[in-house]
């Protein structure tokens, strides 16, 4: 029947008339995962057996007559750094190799609350810090649409098992681009949302001061669908989490009209470094909802030419700390090869052993900006730049509703090209890390796709708590341009 | 050469919240090993902390009661150091913004006042506990993980180990007031660290400064403090210099070792936690603050001694203690006895009480009211002294007024000379040697007392019977 390839929204449709089961659902999602999984290798863990009971069981409540939920025996993969309880959650790092969270993230609560079925904890760059899924201990993730090329990072498998129609739906989390950029070398819909707009209880940190949880899917109905169930106060558990207008309704909200919408094109985002496909498609996208009614104009954001190293210090400098309770003594790895008595060694060994190259250079950067002498030249002064983005956004948004830009300077390129570089690595994150320092969010979805047929996504930028806007226009450009449920061939 | 010691204050006092300050774990001293933990206590990935607002509040009560400035807006900060009893590898304290700064704490060191400045009152989280004889090998017991405290910074403005401990007594005392700590010295809820440098007498310039930890109890301190001080006053009579260093204090073998030099000075590149927002008091807040802080010790004390007529030992007796202070202010405000009768009273019969029983007067069924009325019943003769001490006892125990017990009891007292002559008659014929002795020119008075009071079961009036008992006598 080939349910893997419908959408979500499809799904709920037919699995409310009870056309077809959850089971059969699930069941056609994981033959699909079986067929192709060995190529893409978007999962870490793939938790079939607990699928199928899950599945079952809401059968079971809809056969009883229960109402149901929209997601109510959806497919929905989640991210290895988010909490599971009694599933393996190990962020790809050795250091948790064997980590079992003693409790459920709070999106991951909400899910299960709706009945969600969880197909298995996708595959990441450790810790979240990269962006190209390469920085996997445990291996890395191709693209569905050219196994040679990266999926993109660092919710690289996120992305890759949605654009395999491995599940129609998947959770990630952005502290930097780690949703937007994958969804774009996927050719998938990604939103990062406003920095509080779902508790981030649960997730492992990375930078707690940039870090959100987001949905990934192939529609922007469905991505919708999935951050209304994920999005949320959660005052006991998350004091940066927002109580919002918008909670559990955008997808009800949706309306796909953008006339008199005016949507502002920063010159910075379209400069040197961003190759000819990615600045084409973008424009073009622009041009259709020029068509469409909208207001298009060049807007101006001259701080992003700081943003980069903005990101990187504050981003490590939170990083060193969090990831500093990682130390061989609790849970996770310990270095077998600790000197007897002496707790430095076994906190050198393991945390060495431990962590990949990546994940100790910016533990090490982190440490730098922070210590004594350093904090003011570095820490300090990136928090005062923090402030000075925000301001220019919020300017920005006097002017234009929402912003348009490219996500990435080029496609999803060949696996391996950039691992010995990290600073190209970093240029990378040129179009999205300025979104986490403003706590905005972000959309992205495909535009187009290169001359090698490789999608290019475009983002567009809202105001604080602007989800609605976005989706909105995003729906409009989707229904214009067509490009929706991409499923790559495999 | 004569010396000064200059003494400054770092004192950790535990919270006594329901629960810990960022998550719903009880707080509560004495749990079976981790059975007070949860994710975010013990740190687990992905766990996030929130604040109690308890801990602002009662962090707050203690800035007010101590003169300070309170600042209305709350930061966190992370104070990042590797240790096996602290899970996050990083403790949730306040750098840059404290709660409190720049109070002043007051106190009599041999009858004179003295203070000492308080640069800052912050809060933070406790740490676990190593165990490291339970179980074969160590392990962490994270209990304690979470609990509040509020850490008081002085100014190095003590000058002695006697000014240091009054003024950790003062705290200790203020903190009770104000019940936000147990002030169980034996379950580590107040601790302290010393920082001790010398300079020649007259001089205003510091010394070097050496700190001093692992202190737990106030006579610790004191000894710790007189050891430092002697340690560099002979340091540099040697003619040596005192080195910068964390030294460690052993209450047992009574020295101090060193435990961290100056180069191995640890950097915590403290900064803002980004999982926590500034909390901020409010003007309602601060006024519901403002409104539970008591009349303070320091000024029942000063009451005592200037308005009561109390010795400096009775009103600091009374003052020390949150309920026996409250219990007389509450008769002396009945206006009906002299307070220090009622000090009297709480100093001897019902501390004594209260000591054998190992509780407090709010344990008791004895009210201000009740102590009034014995008080009266006293002084107008209706019962004795001693038949009041069986009162009180029945005070405490039981729901009844004075006159009640007195009543039921029948502990009223006879001051009617005729019946009481007749005992006294009695008693004089039936002790021939007492009367022999007295014409031999002892004083047996006391003995003719005691056998009058004897004989009319304690209720004949004393002062009664004195009388007629020298009447009778001088007729002899």
């Amino acid at each position: 029947m080939e349910l893997f390839k419908k959408t979500a929204a499809e799904l709920s449709d037919i699995l409310a008339k009870k056309e077809i089961s959850a089971v059969e659902l699930i069941k056609d999602v994981f033959a699909r995962t079986q067929a192709v999984e060995d190529k893409v290798k978007g999962y870490i863990t793939v938790t079939q057996e607990a699928a199928l009971q899950a599945a079952d069981a809401v059968d079971k409540k809809r056969a009883a007559g229960e109402q149901l939920s929209a997601l109510a025996g959806i497919p929905v993969a989640i991210k290895d750094n988010i909490c599971t309880k009694g599933t393996l959650t190990t962020c790809a790092s050795k250091m948790l190799y064997n980590f079992n969270p003693p409790y459920n993230a709070t999106v991951i609560d909400k899910l299960l609350a709706q009945d969600v079925v969880v197909t298995g904890k996708a595959n990441m760059d450790e810790f979240a810090m990269g962006s190209s899924c390469e920085n996997s201990s445990v291996h890395p993730t191709h693209n569905p649409h050219n196994l040679g090329c990266v999926p993109g990072g660092s919710s690289g498998g996120s992305a890759a098992v949605v654009a395999a129609g491995e599940t129609p739906l998947s959770l990630g989390s952005d502290t930097g681009g780690s949703i937007r950029q994958p969804a774009a070398f996927c050719g998938v819909v990604g939103l990062k949302p406003t920095y509080g707009a779902v508790s981030r209880y649960g997730l492992i940190a990375f930078a707690s001061s940039l870090d959100q949880i987001g949905p990934f899917g192939r529609t922007i109905e469905d991505t919708a669908m999935l951050f209304d169930a994920i999005t949320g106060h959660d005052p006991l558990h998350d004091s940066t989490s927002v109580q919002t207008l918008f909670e559990g309704r955008t997808r009800a909200s949706l309306n796909p009209d953008v006339k008199g919408m005016k949507i502002g094109l920063p010159k910075e985002y379209f400069g040197e470094g961003i190759s000819e496909s990615v600045r084409k498609n973008v424009l073009a996208a622009a041009e259709t909802y020029r068509a469409m009614g909208a207001e298009v104009f060049e807007i101006s954001l001259p701080l992003s030419a700081y943003v980069l190293p903005i990101y990187y210090i504050l981003s490590s400098a939170e990083a060193s700390s969090n990831l500093a309770r990682f130390d061989g003594v609790k849970y996770g790895y310990r270095s077998p090869n600790f000197a007897e008595d002496d707790l430095i060694s076994l906190y050198v060994k393991s945390r060495s052993e431990g962590f990949g190259q990546e994940v100790q250079r910016r533990i090490m950067l982190g440490t730098y900006v922070l210590s004594s002498g350093f904090y003011d030249a570095y820490y300090k002064k990136a928090r005062a730049a923090q402030r000075r983005i925000k301001a220019e956004f919020a300017a920005a948004f006097e002017k234009c509703d929402i912003i348009l830009t490219p996500v990435a300077p080029t496609t999803a390129y060949e696996i391996g090209s950039k691992t010995t570089n990290p600073l190209e690595m970093y240029a990378g994150d040129i179009c999205t890390v300025s979104l986490n320092i403003a706590g905005l969010p972000g959309l992205v979805q495909p535009c187009g796709f290169d001359t090698e047929k490789m999608p290019v996504g475009m983002q567009l930028i809202g105001p604080h708590f602007g989800e609605q806007k976005l989706l909105n226009a995003g729906l409009a450009f989707e229904q214009a341009s067509g490009l929706k449920n991409i499923i790559a061939e495999l | 050469m004569k010396y000064e010691a200059v003494i400054g204050l770092e004192v950790h006092a535990e919270l006594s919240t329901k629960s810990k300050i960022y998550c719903s774990c009880s707080a509560k001293f004495g749990a079976g090993i981790n059975e007070h933990t949860c994710p975010v206590c013990t740190g687990m990935p992905g766990a996030l902390p929130v604040l109690n607002r308890q801990v602002v509040h009662y962090a707050a009560k203690m800035g007010l009661a101590t003169g300070c400035t309170v600042n209305r807006l709350c930061q966190s900060a992370r104070k990042n150091y590797f240790y096996p009893d602290l899970p996050k590898a990083y403790q949730i304290s306040q750098a840059e913004h404290p709660i409190c700064s720049d109070g002043e704490v007051f106190f009599y060191v041999d009858g004179k006042k003295k203070s000492c400045r308080l640069e800052r009152i912050h809060f933070e989280e406790d740490a676990g506990k190593l165990l490291h004889d339970e179980i074969d090998g160590t392990v962490v017991d994270f209990n304690r993980c979470g609990v509040p405290l509020i850490e008081m910074v002085t100014r190095p403005d003590l000058r002695s180990s006697a000014e240091a401990k009054e003024f950790l007594e003062t705290i200790k005392t203020t903190l009770s007031y104000l019940d936000i700590c147990d002030c169980k010295m034996e379950e580590g809820s107040i601790r302290c660290d010393v920082n001790v440098s010398i300079r020649s007498e007259g001089s205003e310039e510091f010394g070097t400064r050496v700190e001093m930890k692992n202190i737990n109890t106030f006579s610790g301190a004191v000894r710790a403090i007189d050891y430092e001080v002697a340690r560099q006053i002979d340091v540099v009579e040697h003619g040596g210099k005192v080195q910068q260093e964390t030294r460690r204090w052993d209450d047992v073998k009574l020295k101090n070792t060193v435990m961290r030099t100056k180069e191995d000075a640890q950097d915590y590149r403290y900064f803002p936690d980004p999982d926590l927002i500034a909390v901020e008091i409010d003007d309602t807040w601060m006024e519901q603050i403002q409104s539970e802080i008591p009349e303070l010790p320091l000024a029942r004390y000063e009451r005592y001694l200037h308005d009561y007529g109390m010795t400096a030992m009775e009103a600091r007796q009374i003052s020390d203690s949150f309920a026996k202070a409250n219990l007389l202010d509450a008769a002396a405000a009945s206006g009906k006895i002299e307070p220090k009768k009622a000090a009297n009273w709480i100093l001897s019969d019902i501390s004594k009480y209260l000591n054998d029983k190992e509780i407090e007067v709010e344990d008791t069924m004895l009210t201000p009211d009740k102590l009034v009325d014995l008080i009266c019943l006293i002084d107008k003769g209706t019962i004795s002294g001693a038949a009041g001490k069986k009162v009180l006892i029945e005070l405490f125990e039981k729901d009844e007024t004075a006159a009640q017990i007195v009543k039921r009891l029948g502990l009223e007292q006879v001051s009617d000379e005729g019946a009481i002559l007749a005992i006294v008659q009695d008693v004089i014929s039936r002790n021939e040697k007492a009367v022999a002795d007295f014409k031999a020119g002892k004083n047996v008075t006391g003995f003719l007392v005691g056998q009058c009071m004897k004989a009319s079961k304690g209720q004949g009036n004393p002062q009664i019977i004195n009388k007629l008992i020298a009447q009778e006598l001088s007729k002899l």
